[in-house]
């Protein structure tokens, strides 16, 4: 990929996060730490590699994507608005009762939201399902999900790692938003999945790592993933919890509360200035 | 009475009948021999996935494929199903309304000897809260087999309920007609009617025999569908008897029972008895000596029913 095309995913992932900061501002309300750290996650799906039709969100022949740490949508919203699935003024009407955008996404009622989640651990499930589909139909889309780390306290999630191993689902790749943190503190003091990486191995999965904030390296792995063949793909993406603005990164208290005008001012101006930053270079 | 077949072999068997569509993929959690699902794999191995001891990923697995334009028919003991996998249910199946048919199999204490671990007494009313949820469950083989036919066809999440009794086929095959949420007169009768649901429909109809011995004229409805209720079948036989009798294999809360009295309450009251499990858990036993125990045959039918007749003439 050309030097302009990654930094042109570089700005798409600044007003991705400035879009999440406004979404859970207006809606007083949501889960902005999360959402900064798997940014350019989806940004990258997105923007360089899903193939997503927004005329036909609907479309058979589309990759899919389950955003299984549900309550991340501010993220999933941004992109799909960026991308056009919807207009980007309605970001502003998050979480409210006259709005269709969901505190946690509904495929029922947001375009291009392919599955419908929010209760932790399922929507890696769906997400087997959607590959296993694919398998049967022989049909070559993708499936993509993204996985919190606390997440992975719940037990569905290695019920569906078993059961993608089990069925050989190449065409599946999860991101693991390896973050450290969850509501009540870091993951290794609440509950600690770690080693990740080696539970993932035993499960049968083929494992890569990559730095979550770095573009470049995403794509790498993605790629890297869709040669793997005969195996699921986890990349661990080391991320940091509300990444981009200073007063939010590695605070858990920033996983699930809103910014007053004071700081809400303040995250634009920081991101702002990346964005020109980005311009001018 | 005829044959006997328990309603989850008419379940597999209609799985493997009607199975040629090729959308119609199959998941068991390591019971398709029981649940009979095995019939269906038999036939159409390519899409029958067997996704281990592990519900809660199977009902969302299911999910996610029928996302994808598949209809799934999940299958695992009800007691998994609505119990275990509940929360799978509600917000990856009902509140997206995908395309998931559950084939819950097992249910009520005609289990028997598996005992209370295995028997779900509360699944009708844990399913019929679930909005979009369809709830059905059938009497006997032919209704099963339409049934599974309906749920095919029809748009949504379907709970079909089925025992592993065997139970009398009732119903002529060549003249039965299925409607979701449409029940069945079975038997005429002005005196009372006795709406029941599951195996405790052709006990219901041994007890309009045991009745009519003593010249009481009952009513017999096969309530099929549970959720949506046929309230007009309902208010019809209130009106019309003027004493209600339910029976079902389930606890008296929240089931067949509950949902006649939400339809009664607000429409038409009349006198009414549930005839069910009296909020106890099973316990091991043969079928047929725990269905005595648990006052559901159909001499406590027919009990019931001289109850609630001298309930509506003290009015």
């Amino acid at each position: 990929m050309k030097k302009s095309e990654i930094k042109d995913l570089q700005k798409y992932a600044v007003k991705v996060r400035k879009h999440i900061i406004d979404e859970v501002y207006s809606a007083a309300s949501g889960h902005p730490g999360g959402s900064l750290s798997c940014t350019e996650i989806l940004t990258v799906l997105y923007f360089a590699e899903m193939r997503v039709n927004t005329k036909q969100p609907l479309w058979e022949d589309r990759d899919r994507f389950v955003l299984s740490k549900g309550h991340c949508t501010p993220a999933l919203y941004a992109v799909l608005a960026e991308k056009g699935f919807f207009p980007k003024e309605d970001l502003l009407t998050f979480r409210k009762a006259d709005s269709y955008l969901e505190g946690h996404p509904s495929m029922r009622y947001v375009p291009g939201v392919d599955m419908s989640t929010g209760s932790l651990g399922q929507g890696i499930s769906a997400a087997v399902g959607m590959a296993m589909a694919g398998k049967l139909d022989k049909k070559d889309y993708r499936v993509y999900a993204v996985l919190g780390d606390g997440e992975l306290q719940e037990g569905e999630v290695w019920e569906a790692f078993m059961a993608a191993a089990h069925y050989k689902l190449d065409n599946l790749t999860a991101f693991l938003d390896h973050n450290g943190l969850q509501i009540d503190g870091r993951i290794t003091d609440v509950m600690s999945p770690e080693p990740v990486a080696d539970k993932f191995k035993a499960f049968g999965w083929n494992v890569l790592k990559t730095d979550g904030h770095d573009i470049e390296k995403i794509l790498e792995s993605i790629g890297q993933a869709k040669d793997c063949k005969g195996k699921p793909t986890i990349i661990i993406a080391e991320t940091v919890k509300g990444k981009g603005v200073s007063y939010m990164e590695n605070q858990a208290g920033w996983h699930g509360s809103a910014p007053n005008k004071e700081q809400r001012d303040q995250a634009m101006a920081e991101l702002d200035k990346v964005l020109a930053e980005l311009e001018v270079e | 009475m005829a044959d006997k077949i328990a309603t989850r072999e008419a379940y597999g068997n209609a799985l493997a009948e009607f199975g040629s569509d090729n959308r119609i993929v199959v998941f068991d959690a390591d019971l398709s021999k029981s649940t009979k699902t095995d019939n269906f794999r038999k036939k159409y191995p390519e899409r029958f996935f067997n996704m281990g001891i592990a519900e809660g990923n199977m009902m969302v697995t299911a999910a996610g494929m029928a996302s994808c334009g598949k209809v799934v028919f999940a299958s695992t003991f009800a007691m998994f199903a609505a119990g275990r996998a509940f929360e799978q249910i509600r917000n990856s199946i009902c509140y997206p309304k995908l395309n998931v048919k559950i084939g819950a199999t097992h249910a009520g204490l005609s289990v028997g000897e598996d005992g209370a671990s295995h028997q779900a007494i509360e699944d009708i009313a844990i399913m019929r809260a679930l909005p979009n949820m369809t709830v059905i469950s059938p009497a006997d083989a032919v209704e099963t087999k339409y049934a599974v036919k309906a749920a095919i066809e029809h748009e949504g999440p379907v709970y079909l309920r089925l025992g592993r009794l065997n139970v009398p086929v009732i119903y002529n095959e060549s003249s039965y007609k299925f409607e979701i949420g449409k029940g069945i007169v079975l038997a005429e009768g002005n005196d009372a009617a006795i709406i029941a649901t599951g195996l405790m429909v052709s006990a219901a109809l041994e007890a309009k025999e045991l009745l009519q011995q003593e010249g009481i004229n009952a009513r017999v409805i096969d309530i099929h569908t549970i959720k949506p209720i046929d309230a007009d079948i309902i208010v019809k036989a209130a009106r019309e008897t003027g004493a209600i009798v339910t029976a079902e294999e389930h606890n008296i809360i929240g089931g067949l029972g509950s949902a006649v009295a939400e339809v009664l309450s607000e429409n038409y009251p009349v006198p009414l008895v549930r005839v069910g499990v009296q909020d106890k858990f099973g316990k091991s036993g043969k079928p047929d000596i725990l269905l005595q125990m648990y006052g559901l045959t159909a001499a406590d039918i027919a009990k019931s029913t001289k109850a609630v007749l001298k309930k509506k003439t003290g009015r």
